[in-house]
This record gives C-alpha cells, structure tokens and sequence, in this order.
C-alpha cells in the first residue's frame, strides 16, 4: 500500500511541477504549486510526519501561495505572460545551468552515494510512532533548538516592523509616495485590481475600459 | 518501503478500530462510518436550510416556507431539485478550468473537516461504541494532528472563495472574493490562537483525546470556556462569513459577493458548502469548548443514542445563535471588522495563551501559583495599555492626516 500511495502522489507532485513551469498564466502556476504541496504533505503523511504534513498544508497552501494569489490579483498581472521578451538578459542560460546542477545533485545522491536514501521511515532519529511527533518537534524546538526558534522570532518581528515602516505614509514636507504608486498600477491593470479606496475610481476605469 | 510498515496506516492507529489486521468486515465499517457523516452532514444540511428560514421568519414576525411538506420542511429538496433544472452558466470572460474547479474547492473541506468530529462514544469511559463485535470511536477519523487538519482545510477554504471570484471575470465577484478571503486569513489567525490554548490545557491535538480530558476535567470552563471560547465564536462566525460579519455578500455593494457569476449546480455547491461549515464549525466548537458528545447516559438499553443526542443538542444550539445573530445584528463597515480582528480578537486569544502557558510552567515547576498569576495579568495589563495608547496614536495621525490634506486625499 505504501508504495500506492507513493507513485500517485509522486504523479501528484510531478504533474504540478510540470504544470508550474508549462502554464503561462501565473494563477495556474500558482495552482499548480499548490498540487505540488499537497502531494508533498501526503508524502510526508506516508513517511509518519503528520504535523509536518499538517503544517505543510498550513503554511504553503494556506499562507504562503494565498499571498502570491492575491500579489497577484492585486498587481493586475494575472494574464498570460508574453514569454518571448526576456526581461533580465542572460537570466536564462544562468536558470538552465543552476537546474543542470540541481538536477546532478539529486541524482548523485540518489543514485550514486553509498548512504544513499533508504526509503524507510525516520532513517536519522526515533520520531516514536505518529502521535508522538508533535511533542517531540515540540520538545527539540524548545529546549535544544530555543536559541535558533528565538533568532528567527527575532528575524520575523524585524520584517514585521521594516514592513510597517516602509509602507509608512509620512507626515509632514514630504509627499505621501504610496497612493500615487498604487493609483498608476491600477491604470495599468487588468480585471485584477482592487486598489485600496483611495483609487477606486481608477480601477473602475481600468475595468470598464477594459472591455471596450 | 519495508513490508512491516504495510499494516496499519498509522494516521488512524488511535483508533482501537484499526490496531489489529484489516479485515473486510473493519473496511466495511470505515465505509459505513464514510457514508453515514456524509448523509448526516447533507441532511442536516437540507434541515439548517429550512430551520434558518422558518426562525428567521418567526423573528420578523413572518411566516417563512409553508407550501412543501409539513412546516414547509421540504422546501430546500424543492429549492435543490429547481437549481439542478437551472441553466448553467459560464461567463464569457471567465477562466473556464478554474470556474469549475472553485465550487468544488469550497465543497470538499467543509466535507472533510465533519470527518474528525466525534459525534458519540460514552465518554465516561473511553470514548467507543462496539459495532458488530468491533470497538471503535464514532467519527470517520481521528488523526493525531486532527485539529491541525481543521486549520489546513479552513485555509484550503479560502482557495474557492478566492478562485471563484477571481475565475468569474467581473468586477463584483472579484471585489467580493477579496473581501472574503481577506477577511477569512485574518480571522484564521484569532481562531488558531484561540484552539491553542485548547491544545495547551487538553495536551493534544487530536480530537478525540481534547474531548476525553475536557470530560475528566469538567470541560476545562476556566482555561478555555471563557475567552477562548468567545474568541473562538467570533472568529469563526467571521470565517463562516455568516451576519454581521458577511460583508462578503453585502447584497447592497456586492450584487451576490463571490458567487454573483454562478448558476445552477455550480451555485447550489457553494451554497451547499455554506451551510455545511456553519454545521461543522459548530461540531468543532462543541468538541473543543462543551466535552462534545459527553452527557449523562440514562438508559442501559441503547445506551449509545445518548452521546449523540447530548452531541447534536449542543450543535443544535450553535446552529440556533448562528440564525439569531443573523435576524439581530446590522452588518458591519469593513474598517470595523478589521479592527475587531487585527486589534481585538488577536491581542485577546495571545495574551490569553500566554497567561494559561505561564501557569502552565509554574505549575509544573512548583511556583507559587498567587504571585505568577498576578505578574502575569500585570504584564498583559502593560501591554494592553500599549497596543491601545499606540492604536489612540495611530488614529489621531490618520485623523490629523485628513484634516492637513482636506479634500486632496
């Protein structure tokens, strides 16, 4: 059964991998990603890694892609891409070349290492048995690892508040930059924009001109 | 993938259902666990449909649905069967893969999130029914995560909404599933933080396990029955985008929110899905905050009706307030509801959690248990003052804002 569900989740990734980098429009990308992560957490399930799974789902699909979603939707670029203009010259060969080695790596390791990967479950440490797994991860985070979780609290709250700031409007001499930088985008979009209040006329502009 | 691992699969070995060989009789079991959720959740669907609408009109002093059935009971089976017979359609400038796929998106999870919700078992002992000589727990699965799978689908919850706005290629629909989706990650994070302290009074995730020791612990009314319990209500009846927090179908800006563009099947399945979170929101409120199906058994005979009727009674009056709020309460501006998320429900949930871990580690380390608690009310009190001298700040910039710029803004 094991290896069943592994060859259609496996198919599951795959196909999503492939259809991220075949689909033109990036909310199908962005789906297909989303397909990739599921299959991955039903892999993680298969090898005993429930909250791994669980958190996977959480913070991938829930979280992470949900924001590209609405950069997305927001910035109006939800349309094909016309792929034949290279924005960053010289970006291509530079992506080929990285995959290559990407790819001789992983198969280096899969193929060739002696150690290699052994397929079983929880090869490196005793993980207990599947209900132990969040309080272990728990355990290790907190008494071990605590020095590392509170460095990257600390990495979070910095991006927090340099967020904050820099989407800051500024009082005083200086001009508030961020209503005049949104209204010109929302000129340019597409069906995907809703701007915050302050330019909705303009997306509703954009919207109706649209479709002439 | 070594043959030892081909027993039992693991995510479901709480269950004593599945700890020993994996016969056909204990497949049929699962099966009919499988289809018994699923024919429980659609006709309680179709009754919540009705209920809604009869309360509704007992509140407004109307009469609601008469002609079908008795009561008018049959009234949603005659709505269903008039939207299957409905022309479907799709717009032109829709994306054709993803309209189709949203409704569906939105279907599954409220689906699958039934699945883990105890419904009976005598939780005076250990939470079990014996079915055909088999022991096992009354609900379809009971991973270890389990709350945690409850979270992921809500978030998986949030891709129809979102989709099927975005597919529709229209304006209102758009706007709606923004809206919605905005509003349903930003009240994620005041429900999590209020199953946390679930997690942290029960000790586990799984759902089963929070049910049996609310039982043996008088269903934990002061760690979690209070705060998070409220936290929990509002958040949730947000996430449900039900009144008077469903400024995602406000009729009056929206035309019909996300689903404007939907017709026919497609619709009936986002409405079908609507309601089916109200109903399992509650299920998930009554397993985390009131012992779930924990109640006295009267009678030896049939004794496990019992568990499901406390079990149904306690949903049933979820459901009962969900309808009540909606007659009541105006919907709110769209400022409000995120300042009760962001600057109410998030702040209350953290600050809770973190005063119920402090006694927690006091607890377990032998503090003084007086002293601890004041301190930490003294810390939470700091930090309220704070977040509300900052809000006061932040608000009488904005304010200031607008008097410098006038009509320029």
């Amino acid at each position: 059964m094991d290896a069943a569900v592994f060859l259609i989740s496996a198919a599951i990734v795959l196909t999503g991998a492939g259809g991220v980098l075949v689909s033109r429009n990036p909310v199908h990308a962005a789906l297909f990603l989303v397909q990739t992560l599921f299959g991955v957490a039903v892999l993680f399930v298969l090898q005993d890694a429930t909250f791994l799974a669980a958190v996977q789902v959480i913070v991938y699909a829930g979280a992470v892609v949900i924001l590209f979603l609405f950069v997305i939707m927001l910035l109006g670029v939800d349309r094909a891409e016309d792929l034949g203009v290279e924005p960053i010259v010289g970006q291509r060969p530079v992506a080929a070349i990285v995959g290559a080695s990407l790819l001789g790596m992983l198969l280096t390791a899969l193929l060739v290492s002696v150690d290699g990967p052994t397929g079983a479950h929880g090869a490196n440490t005793a993980l207990g048995d599947a209900a132990d797994n969040t309080r272990l991860l728990g355990e290790a985070l907190f008494t071990d690892y605590v020095f590392a979780v509170e460095l990257t609290a600390i990495l979070l709250t910095v991006a927090v508040i340099g967020a904050v700031v820099l989407a800051r409007r500024v009082r005083g001499p200086l001009a508030p930059l961020p209503v005049v930088v949104v209204a010109s985008v929302a000129d340019d979009g597409e069906q995907g924009d809703d701007g915050p209040p302050d330019v909705v006329e303009a997306t509703d502009a954009s919207d109706e001109g649209e479709g002439a | 993938m070594s043959p030892a691992t081909l027993a039992a699969p693991l995510v479901l070995a709480a269950d004593p259902l599945l700890d020993g060989a994996i016969g056909p009789g204990i497949v049929g079991i699962v099966l009919i666990k499988v289809v018994m959720a699923f024919i429980l959740l659609l006709v309680s669907v179709m009754l919540m449909v009705w209920f809604e609408r009869k309360l509704v009109a007992d509140m407004h002093n109307r009469i609601g649905p008469a002609e079908a059935g008795p009561f008018g009971i049959l009234q949603t089976l005659a709505d269903g069967i008039k939207l299957f017979f409905k022309e479907d359609l799709i717009p032109d400038r829709a994306d054709r893969v993803v309209f189709k796929l949203a409704p569906y998106l939105s279907l599954v999870p409220a689906f699958l999130v039934f699945s883990i919700v105890p419904i009976g078992g005598d939780f005076s002992g250990d939470g079990t029914v014996t079915w055909f000589g088999e022991t096992t727990y009354l609900q379809v699965a009971d991973p270890p995560v389990g709350v945690l799978f409850f979270l992921a689908l809500s978030s998986v919850a949030v891709y129809g909404v979102m989709l099927a706005g975005w597919s529709s290629g229209s304006k209102y629909p758009l706007l709606g599933s923004v809206r919605a989706s905005a509003q349903m990650i930003s009240y994620e994070a005041a429900l999590g933080l209020a199953i946390a302290t679930v997690f942290l009074t029960s000790g586990s995730l799984s759902t089963h396990e929070i049910v049996a020791r609310q039982v043996s612990g008088s269903w934990n009314v002061l760690a979690t029955g209070v705060v998070p319990f409220l936290v929990f209500l509002l958040a949730g009846t947000a996430e449900l985008n039900r009144p008077p927090f469903d400024l995602v179908e406000a009729e009056q800006e929206l035309v019909g929110g996300f689903h404007t563009e939907y017709s026919s099947l497609r619709f009936s399945l986002f409405f079908l899905a609507e309601f089916m979170n109200v109903i399992t929101m509650s299920a998930i409120a009554v397993t985390l905050f009131l012992g779930g199906p924990a109640g006295p058994i009267l009678t030896d005979t049939l004794g496990w009706v019992w568990p499901v009727f406390w079990f149904s009674l306690k949903v049933f009056v979820f459901l009962f307030c969900f309808v009540w709020l909606r007659a009541t309460l105006p919907r709110l501006r769209y400022d409000q509801l995120m300042d009760l998320g962001w600057k109410v429900l998030i702040p209350v949930a953290l600050g809770w959690f973190l005063l119920i871990a402090t006694m927690n580690v006091a607890d377990d380390l032998g503090w003084p248990m007086v002293p601890v608690v004041l301190v930490g009310v003294a810390v939470l009190v700091a930090g309220a003052a704070l977040l509300t001298g900052a809000i006061q700040k932040a608000r009488g910039d904005a304010l200031a804002d607008l008097v410098d710029e006038g009509v320029e803004d």
